[in-house]
């Protein structure tokens, strides 16, 4: 998947205890970096990546050869400036774009871990990210930010190291992963575990790939991160490239179409052990448990400025969950703002041209950074 | 305006947490910000304006403060300002309730309907007044409770909410509201500013 391709990666020789009880040392972890470190080092943003993205956030993606997962934002004179900060993206641990997961060799096996791979949580993903900031030398980081599971690993980020940034943006996320999510999730985990092709998650060390089942996987998910208004205008019931319907089971309609193309461009890129190693550690995101049910407390040792932004059509990580974490904050007075951004394009709007999104970001990047 | 926010800030202590409620696009919390050292933070619920402030790097949150403000802990902010917002609420009594609760002191100003002006309007004209403070008209105005600086002066009389300072406002000039001048500064002042608390 990631052959001929040049892929920084940090080996990680400080061991790390997994919340599964096993410790890794010694692995990779692999990253990009955006911009450049200022001689102050003041201007670095960590940004965190969601279930398929990867640390290729802007430019062009050297594995897919498409724009990087946020392109939109992320970029010279864009919302997240590369002409001004340092930006900083690494590829989860549990991965596959280059960071230790199972479709990594183990040493003492010669084989591909497959699912002997350990069971990884948002909190070890983390944990492993922090060392690049003893990489980069960089005491404290101007912000850190992401979507989805991006912005879980924000929220986590900042409970775990209170004082390592200065200004924290979860966006689209949640504190803790809803019964709808996990459901979801498990949806996934089965369709890939139901393909013959899986082999109990040894599919690599023959030689296989689960394809169908990661396909309907991303398929299922894919419906998830629009909303239905959005669907409804872009696809409502037009059919794909014929007059009339077939009295078949292709693909007539065109979101049919689409969900497949998705689904089978997907397979393409990301391993489907990876898959089911990602989605378990955000069903396991609790943070609100971890701290004794008050989440407060998760925040308490934090002057960590934080911007919440939640979208109006976003049913996965909906608002109310967003708001969850403001209150959470506004509770111990931490300094946290909060908007929700109106669109109809689902959970997906934070990485697609949603101008009123990218402008505050913008904006509170900007000036945050003056004033802090 | 801008005697109002001076009385405001006036009105407000250094190194103090204040509480905008109701800030608009954020004018008035730049105002405090680079007038008086102070933390302070907005809740808006207008999303524009919500995006606007925080595009300033303010530290608002966008909601409704008739729900919101129950987020807030007993007496977690030295000021609670609300300028010229109590008259657009379902329900002002419970909104003054919590100002009361969250901060403190409360700082509430509140466009006088007794003033002569508005009078004169409704009188004369016999239709819905629109002055300078109250710019919409009847249909389409914010404005649920409108209510005079006599009202709020009792309101806050009858409830033994204590009235530490208040001011009416005419042409930028300020005066002070006592009982004896009530009934004047009920007719002559656009804008009543209160510091009141439990």
């Amino acid at each position: 998947m990631i052959k001929n391709v040049n892929i920084k990666s940090l080996i990680i020789d400080k061991p790390i205890k997994l919340d599964c009880g096993q410790t890794i040392n010694n692995f990779p972890l692999a990253y990009e970096t955006y911009g450049s470190l200022n001689k102050k080092k003041d201007n670095a943003i960590l940004v965190f990546h969601a279930l398929t993205g990867d640390q290729f956030v802007s430019g062009i993606n050297p594995i897919t050869k498409k724009d990087g997962w946020w392109s939109y934002a992320v970029g010279s004179g864009k919302a997240i400036d590369t002409d001004k900060y340092f930006i900083i993206c690494a590829n989860v641990i549990g991965g596959c774009l280059g960071s230790f997961g199972p479709s990594n060799i183990n040493s003492k096996t010669n084989k591909i871990y497959g699912t002997t791979f350990p069971i990884i949580t948002i909190n070890d993903m983390v944990n492993a990210q922090h060392n690049l900031l003893e990489f980069f030398k960089i005491e404290k980081l101007f912000a850190v930010m992401g979507g989805s599971m991006g912005g879980m690993q924000v929220l986590q980020f900042v409970s775990n190291f209170p004082d390592r940034a200065k200004i924290a943006i979860p966006i689209a996320c949640t504190s803790s992963h809803s019964a709808q999510n996990i459901a979801f999730n498990e949806l996934g985990r089965q369709s890939i575990m139901a393909d013959t092709n899986w082999l109990n998650g040894d599919y690599a060390n023959h030689n296989k790939n689960p394809d169908k089942g990661l396909s309907v996987a991303r398929m299922a998910a894919h419906i998830t991160y629009l909303s239905k208004n959005g669907l409804q205008e872009k696809f409502g019931r037009k059919l794909q490239e014929r007059d009339d319907l077939k009295f078949s089971f292709d693909a007539d309609f065109q979101i049919e179409s689409y969900l497949r193309h998705q689904g089978s461009v997907f397979v393409d890129r990301f391993d489907a052990n990876s898959y089911l190693y990602i989605t378990r550690a955000m069903d396991y995101f609790d943070l609100t448990k971890e701290y004794g049910g008050n989440l407060s407390k998760a925040f308490e040792k934090t002057k960590t400025k934080f911007l919440v932004i939640s979208f109006t059509s976003d049913w996965l990580y909906p608002t109310s969950e967003n708001k969850e974490i403001v209150i959470a904050l506004n509770a111990i007075g931490a300094d946290v703002a909060f908007v929700e951004i109106e669109s109809d394009k689902g959970h997906d709007s934070f990485l697609l041209d949603v101008p009123e999104f990218l402008n505050t970001l913008k904006d509170y990047i900007n000036n945050s950074y003056l004033t802090i | 305006m801008k005697q109002e926010f001076k009385i405001i800030s006036d009105f407000i202590e250094k190194n103090t947490r204040v509480l905008d409620v109701g800030c608009g696009d954020g004018t008035l919390m730049e105002y405090l910000k680079t007038n008086k050292e102070i933390d302070i933070r907005g809740i808006e619920i207008s999303k524009s304006n919500s995006q606007k402030c925080v595009s300033k790097g303010l530290t608002v949150i966008e909601g409704d403060a008739e729900k919101d403000l129950t987020q807030f802990p007993d007496s977690s902010f030295d000021f609670v300002i609300l300028s010229q917002t109590l008259q657009a609420f379902l329900n002002p009594e419970i909104v003054i309730q919590e100002l009361l609760r969250v901060g403190k002191k409360a700082i509430v100003t509140v466009p006088n309907f007794g003033f002569w002006k508005v009078r004169l309007h409704l009188l004369i004209k016999g239709t819905m007044p629109i002055t300078k403070n109250l710019p919409d008209e009847w249909y389409n105005t914010p404005n649920l409770h409108m209510c005079t600086i006599k009202d709020f002066y009792n309101f806050c009389h009858d409830r033994k909410i204590k009235l530490d300072k208040a001011l009416a406002l005419h042409n930028e000039k300020t005066s002070p509201i006592n009982e004896i001048n009530l009934n004047i500064k009920n007719l002559s002042a656009e804008l009543g500013i209160f510091l009141i608390e439990k």
